[in-house]
């Protein structure tokens, strides 16, 4: 029988080894799994490679990952946020290897990983610094970059309900990376506020749980 | 020299919305426009975190923690709005289903280069966001900014400096002194704001301003 549910945090992050690239969704302070990080904190896994749009602000999240010296690499769209002390501090100081990907790149990099594809091209950054050294095709006239699939070996998610299939709900615009990056991570860990036994109403769901491994109940909101 | 404040400089952009339109307002200054949107025009304000229908403020006591724009302020949906993942949201934007987006600047060019998104400074981290994918996709591109920099040096130059966001992309520019249009010749006069003469705003340009 199939049940995804595990029984608390610590026990969904304990797979977590040292060097892993580790997707988290969110964007700002919303739909951040913010208590399996806290688990990830406890668990200390180091030299990570974090994938996510920013880079944390104050004392949560992934700032707090980046407090702890926990994290050798931040591949995002936005590190620089209200609040991004830790980040900028091991930036500055050099302890922190930074990976800038415009969001809609970072996204559909993100996708194309999920979805099996070996990359796409697009207009986005063409002719920029971010498109040094990357291949450039001309179609019709227009010029675009050859952007590749970006995986990962776990992606942690925050969603609103989930039910035992691993099947994912979310609320308002904390859905942002979180169903994406379901689909990219060889283990994707999602922290749901109400977790069932009971299914989900399928026209209301949003990830299927053919993209999910692990299901937790975390009912704390930010 | 007369100039506009931040608030006056949106509220001038806001004049320039059609009714009916599909717009993205980035972050900073930009996310003031919707505040002075003209009465009886209807406008879907998208922003790229996954939310069409960006509403105001919500009043103390109603605040939703995981309803934020792409600033990180709370907010409201709008009637008609949905909320929607990543991949979705700049299918929006690089696909041509927004109509305009409005943003802020470092530097504009006279070709219509801008450069919004990093600096020369190597202690100061980039930071892209959905700029590049926002100027390669929506054919309308508002750039709102100061005039000048804190220091007095030009902001609307011949050549961008600093590492550029998008090529040729800006359609028109709006300072606290002055609105441009980009043309084949380089920046057009669209406005000078009352009092100033173009003598004395073209002094503080690095490219010409065509009248």
């Amino acid at each position: 029988m199939i049940d995804k549910r595990v029984k608390d945090l610590n026990e969904a992050v304990s797979q977590i080894g040292d060097g892993a690239a580790v997707m988290i969704g969110g964007f700002g302070s919303s739909g951040i799994p913010y208590g399996l990080i806290d688990a990830l904190v406890e668990q200390g896994a180091r030299e990570l490679t974090i994938i996510s749009n920013n880079a944390g602000a104050g004392e949560t999240g992934i700032a707090r990952l980046l407090k702890e010296g926990q994290v050798a690499k931040v591949v995002c769209s936005y590190p620089r946020s209200p609040g991004s002390v830790w980040f900028e501090r091991r930036y500055e100081q050099g302890e922190i290897e930074l990976e800038v990907v415009p969001q809609g790149t970072l996204a559909e990099r993100i996708r194309a990983a999920g979805a099996g594809l070996g990359g796409f091209l697009t207009k986005t950054s063409y002719g920029t610094l971010l498109a040094e050294g990357k291949e450039t095709r001309l179609i019709d006239g227009v010029g675009y970059v050859l952007e590749k699939p970006l995986p990962a070996d776990f992606s942690l998610l925050r969603a609103e309900a989930g039910d035992r299939w691993g099947n994912l709900r979310y609320h308002g615009t904390a859905r942002n990376f979180n169903p994406v990056m379901a689909m990219a991570g060889k283990v994707t860990i999602a922290e749901v506020r109400h977790l069932s036994g009971e299914p989900l109403d399928p026209e209301s769901v949003v990830t299927p749980g053919i993209f999910v491994q692990n299901v937790v109940e975390y009912g704390v909101r930010p | 020299m007369n100039s506009l404040t931040d608030q006056q400089l949106a509220a001038r952009v806001a004049q320039d919305i059609p009714d009916g339109s599909y717009v993205n307002l980035g972050i900073g200054k930009p996310t003031h426009v919707s505040s002075h949107l003209p009465e009886g025009r209807e406008v879907i304000y998208q922003s790229e975190n996954g939310i069409l229908g960006v509403g105001p403020t919500p009043a103390p006591g109603e605040e939703d923690v995981e309803l934020i724009d792409a600033s990180k302020r709370l907010i409201t949906t709008a009637p008609g709005g949905s909320f929607f993942e990543q991949s979705d949201s700049f299918a929006m934007m690089r696909g041509g289903h927004i109509d305009i987006a409005v943003l802020g600047g470092y530097q504009v060019a006279q070709n219509g280069d801008l450069a919004n998104w990093a600096t020369l400074d190597e202690k100061f981290p980039p930071a892209v966001g959905g700029a590049m994918d926002l100027v390669v996709g929506v054919p309308t591109i508002f750039v709102m900014m100061r005039h000048t920099n804190k220091d007095g040096s030009p902001k609307l130059v011949n050549k961008c400096t600093y590492p550029l966001t998008g090529l040729g992309v800006v359609t028109r520019v709006y300072t606290d002194l002055v609105v441009l249009d980009i043309t084949p010749d380089g920046f057009a006069l669209v406005e000078l704001l009352a009092g100033n003469s173009l003598e004395d705003v073209q002094s503080l340009t690095e490219a010409r301003i065509h009248t």
